[in-house]
């Protein structure tokens, strides 16, 4: 296998690593082996989540894990989970869609032209503004939910809507992410261009620079809305009850399987096929985005990363 | 640990605050006097985030100061404080939350850095494509969501692994989460759910690194462990200080994980394994929120004492 083309390209480097000794063939192998088993890690669970609900109680414990139960199951599991509480599931369901929803409109009303003006135009705040968003940027959030309890509760917030729906518009992260784009990839003479041409402030904002962002609209709309979702502290101490969404409802769903809590019987119980229906059905919104925007993302991040 | 691999997977588009001082230091001569019509569009268009940052940034910060330093509004110094470190709670969830951090650490720095060079390293494009889908799709689990999913995992009642459970020991639910096992637990959902991402960072900064590098270090007759070793891991290196540094911050804020466990063991896992849960206890249980704001405002000068040390002396915002 000997080619004498250009050295750099990667073809090439690619055809030659190939031509190995044993040796390289055996550390190649082991390479795919490791990677094999954290396939099966990663995967597996998912399959069985998938199939779990397509069971009685019975077969979950006898059959064969990786077996499919049956579509009349699957449908008895549905009605048992939408029978619990008279359907409770549907109204967490809807809570978790609205408050994540409406905080994912405010966020990007609020960070787009945020990280537009930071990245963009000059005020004395700025600099202030920019190093503030790169710190709380990288607190954890959870770090701010009980401070945040005490401020709302001192405000007697707590249980309204808003309680969940403000801080969860407060997203630094986009606002960053924003600043970044803005800052890389629109140049200052197209705006001033437009600005020459009498446009105003606004109207260069929103003619010129808005179409150029819509991927950067769609990252930070994306991160927002499955970190919103899938959050559960926040929500948990802030709106509990019938006002929950879908993650905090899942919990309250675990404490009425006796599986995992012996005790709750007398409660309407929940058997765990039908659990693990609620645990699909709480992540299905997320996973189908996942599914549809998979290479977006992974597009998204790595150029993110490549430009470290 | 809800949001935190949504930042941690999103940081990554965090190349270089060293930009904004550049540009920022350029003299600007187009534009010699600020143009006022501008400074007041940045002040609209930033106001309403700036009023979220106060809101929801500062002042709950602020605010859990001054509740960790009062008592009914009246200053008592450090007293909160010192309540908190006597309660015989308090040492054991700081250990809990060590040990765990640790682990977690250990297992996520190795096998995220070399699942990363793994999947760069194949040369069928769709098999590096596929293995990183794989390796991502957890992901969309997150908050209670993959914990009950580990829940079902872990009991060897109904766990498709339950083979493995069993030859381990662990023949029934309440063995399986027993306190010696919850760091290894913790770490193992952890890594399913947020390891993903990572990697998929990580195998964009390796895609980074110039062929020419590669080529010489290959001319040079190093075999791929070297040059892992040698070429790619040091290039490496700011971004995996900078997971670490994520890793660490977000693992100080342990609650969903071990909250849910204890609800589904009655008990077994205690509802003050960790740190957050106790801040939870001390402001829902007892009605304490100054001894709650004093956990909260311990844990939030961990957190944002890494971030800043990252941020000012990490060195991933500077330019290379």
């Amino acid at each position: 296998m000997e080619v004498s083309l250009s050295a750099t390209d990667a073809v090439l480097t690619r055809d030659r690593r190939t031509a190995r000794s044993p040796r390289g063939w055996l550390g190649r192998a082991l390479a795919i082996v490791v990677a094999l088993v954290f396939v099966v890690f990663f995967v597996l669970p998912l399959i069985w989540l998938l199939l779990a609900p397509t069971k009685t109680p019975l077969q979950l414990l006898t059959e064969n894990p990786f077996m499919f139960g049956g579509f009349g199951t699957l449908v008895e599991n549905w009605q048992s989970l939408s029978a619990f509480q008279n359907g409770i599931i549907w109204t967490w369901l809807g809570n978790a869609a609205f408050y994540s929803g409406a905080a994912l409109v405010l966020t990007l009303v609020v960070s787009i032209p945020a990280g537009y003006a930071l990245a963009l135009t000059d005020f004395r705040l700025r600099r202030a503004l920019l190093v503030t968003t790169l710190v709380v940027m990288l607190i954890p959030n959870t770090a701010l939910v009980l401070p945040i309890f005490l401020e709302l509760s001192a405000v007697r917030l707590i249980g309204n809507p808003l309680s969940v729906i403000l801080p969860f518009s407060f997203f630094p992260f986009g606002v960053y992410l924003t600043y970044i784009y803005f800052s890389t990839s629109v140049s200052r003479d197209l705006l001033d261009a437009a600005r020459i041409d009498g446009a105003s402030e606004f109207r260069v904002f929103w003619r010129v620079a808005m179409p150029l962002a819509t991927p950067v609209i769609a990252l930070v709309g994306f991160f927002n809305f499955v970190g919103n979702w899938n959050n559960y502290f926040l929500p948990f101490v802030m709106v509990p009850g019938r006002k929950a969404p879908i993650q905090v409802g899942l919990a309250e769903l675990l404490s009425n399987v006796p599986l995992f809590n012996p005790t709750s019987a007398g409660t309407v119980n929940i058997e765990v096929p039908t659990l693990a229906l609620a645990t699909i059905i709480s992540v299905a919104p997320v996973l189908i985005i996942f599914l549809f925007s998979q290479r977006f993302l992974v597009t998204g991040m790595t150029a993110g990363g490549t430009k470290g | 640990m809800g949001k935190k691999k949504l930042i941690a997977i999103s940081n990554m588009t965090a190349p270089a605050v060293g930009q904004l001082d550049g540009r920022r230091r350029e003299p600007r001569t187009r534009r010699k006097n600020p143009n006022r019509a501008q400074a007041r569009m940045g002040y609209t268009f930033s106001a309403g985030y700036g009023i979220l940052l106060v809101l929801f940034g500062l002042l709950p910060t602020l605010y859990a100061i001054f509740l960790a330093f009062t008592h009914e509004g009246a200053f008592v110094g450090l007293d909160n404080f010192v309540r908190v470190f006597n309660d015989y709670r308090f040492w054991p969830a700081v250990q809990h939350v060590a040990v765990y951090l640790v682990i977690w650490l250990t297992f996520q720095t190795i096998f995220v850095v070399l699942l990363a060079l793994i999947v760069h390293a194949f040369r069928a494009r769709w098999m590096s494509m596929s293995t990183r889908f794989v390796y991502y799709i957890p992901g969309a689990l997150a908050g209670a969501s993959s914990v009950m999913l580990w829940l079902f995992l872990l009991d060897p009642s109904v766990s498709p692994v339950s083979g493995i459970l069993r030859a381990l020991g662990m023949d029934s639910f309440v063995e399986t989460v027993s306190i010696e096992n919850l760091p290894v637990i913790f770490t193992i959902i952890a890594f399913w759910t947020g390891a993903g991402g990572w990697i998929v960072i990580m195998y964009g900064a390796l895609n980074n690194i110039s062929q020419e590098v590669m080529e010489a270090a290959r001319v040079d007759g190093a075999g791929a462990v070297k040059t892992a070793w040698y070429i790619q891991l040091p290039l490496l290196r700011k971004w995996i200080s900078y997971m670490g540094i994520m890793t660490l911050a977000a693992g100080t804020q342990l609650f969903v994980e071990p909250r849910i466990l204890s609800q589904a063991s009655k008990g077994v896992v205690p509802g003050d394994y960790s740190l957050n849960q106790l801040a939870y206890l001390y402001a829902f249980r007892q009605n304490d929120f100054n001894g709650s704001a004093a956990i909260s405002l311990i844990l939030l000068v961990v957190a944002l004492g890494l971030a800043a040390f990252f941020v000012f002396r990490g060195g991933l915002f500077e330019r290379d």
